[in-house]
């Protein structure tokens, strides 16, 4: 486990998650915050092994709130989506890690984070990746291109929200949502 | 020629077949099976090849590394969306007559992946397919069952005569060339070629 708090005394832009122990960048500062984290000799954080995109769709969610004089009324408290990149930052050279940091989008319409290839090499498929299924854009990769679905496919498949493609016309055994699918097909 | 009357003759030392029966026994035991692995199964492909298994023993270890000089095309493997356009190309570029084998739970409707957005659910909705193979992977006892049964299919086409007597479809269409499918913005299109695959009506309570 690395200790963050030299890297919150330095930076105090950057909020600790105390849950996952991972630390909140605002992606403003996330390339000069990765280049310290990769050079600076007490952390030598030179490997970015692991990118991934976390989506977190709006909540809506009922609260009891007390009020002043005792009672307790119902409020509706409303969380606005957005997106998350996660990157895993290891040491090579002082075999330690990892450290979690993450770049939060500014709500779920035209999503964008600060790109961490300049930063670490390594970042450049698996950014690509996240961009191909979550449609996150990140600001200054050198290629963000589809990698896995093709150039002509408009949709994020990994977006909570997506809807696949309806071809379950044939499903021998279908449940749960499959056969809620499937029954649009049943001929009546 | 009547079963009992050709082993009666057998016995007399005899010996009676047909030019068919010859011209087919030659086509089934020299089947060129097209080097072309996507997925895990390819290394159940590779192990029914190889010294243990011994493809060779059924006349097809002939593995072409062209679809030009293949016969036999086995699908093993999950066939992706964006995959499966040149699986469809490799196909019509193999001379006739062509088999398929589509070999394991993903060649033949999707497997495990069945319910994902990028996996085509069965190679069977672009090209037709003569041999389906269950098993995730299969085992090679299964890929040479799989070959047997296509020597059979291949032992019981009617190859030469009248077009009238022929049951070969290789030797019928003049351009059994398949469409291939193309990118689009949400799924292949179309899903599926209609020529070949119907979604098979199910009869259920709605």
């Amino acid at each position: 486990m690395i200790d963050p708090a030299p890297i919150l005394a330095r930076f105090p832009q950057v909020a600790l998650d105390p849950a996952t122990h991972a630390l909140v960048v605002p992606s403003q500062h996330a390339t000069a915050i990765a280049t310290w984290l990769r050079d600076d000799p007490a952390f030598a954080l030179d490997y970015a092994s692991n990118v991934t995109g976390v989506d977190y769709l709006p909540v809506e969610k009922k609260q009891k709130v007390k009020q002043p004089d005792g009672t307790e009324t119902e409020e509706t408290v409303s969380q606005p989506g957005y997106f998350e990149v996660v990157y895993h930052l290891y040491s090579m050279r002082l075999k330690n890690g990892p450290l979690v940091i993450r770049q939060r989008t500014e709500g779920r319409e035209n999503p964008s984070v600060a790109s961490l290839t300049p930063v670490y090499r390594s970042a450049e498929f698996q950014e690509r990746e996240v961009f191909d299924l979550y449609g996150i854009q990140f600001r200054g990769h050198p290629d963000l291109r589809r990698i896995l679905m093709w150039d002509e496919f408009v949709d994020f498949p990994m977006r909570k929200d997506y809807k696949a493609p309806d071809d379950f016309e044939y499903e021998p055994t279908p449940h749960d949502s499959v056969l809620t699918e499937a029954k649009k097909h049943y001929t009546p | 020629m009547d079963e009992g009357l050709r082993s009666e003759l057998q016995k007399a030392g005899v010996f009676v077949t047909s030019l068919e029966s010859l011209y087919n026994w030659g086509r089934k035991n020299s089947i060129w099976p097209l080097g072309f692995g996507i997925a895990c199964c390819a290394i159940e492909m590779i192990a029914t090849a190889a010294a243990r298994f011994d493809l060779s023993r059924f006349g097809a270890e002939v593995f072409r590394p062209s679809p030009r000089q293949a016969d036999l095309m086995i699908v093993a493997g999950t066939v992706t969306k964006k995959m499966a356009p040149q699986v469809v190309r490799l196909y019509n570029q193999m001379p006739e007559p062509k088999y398929v084998i589509a070999m394991g739970a993903c060649a033949i409707s999707g497997g495990p992946f069945k319910q994902g957005y990028n996996v085509l659910k069965g190679v069977d909705r672009y090209i037709p397919v003569d041999i389906h193979i269950p098993g995730c992977p299969p085992r090679p006892e299964a890929l040479l069952h799989g070959l047997m049964e296509l020597q059979n299919k291949i032992a019981a086409q009617r190859t030469l005569g009248s077009a009238g007597r022929r049951n070969n479809p290789a030797y019928e269409a003049a351009d059994r060339d398949m469409p291939i499918p193309q990118y689009g913005a949400h799924d292949l299109e179309p899903p599926y070629n209609k020529a070949v695959w119907q979604p098979p009506k199910l009869e259920r309570d709605a």
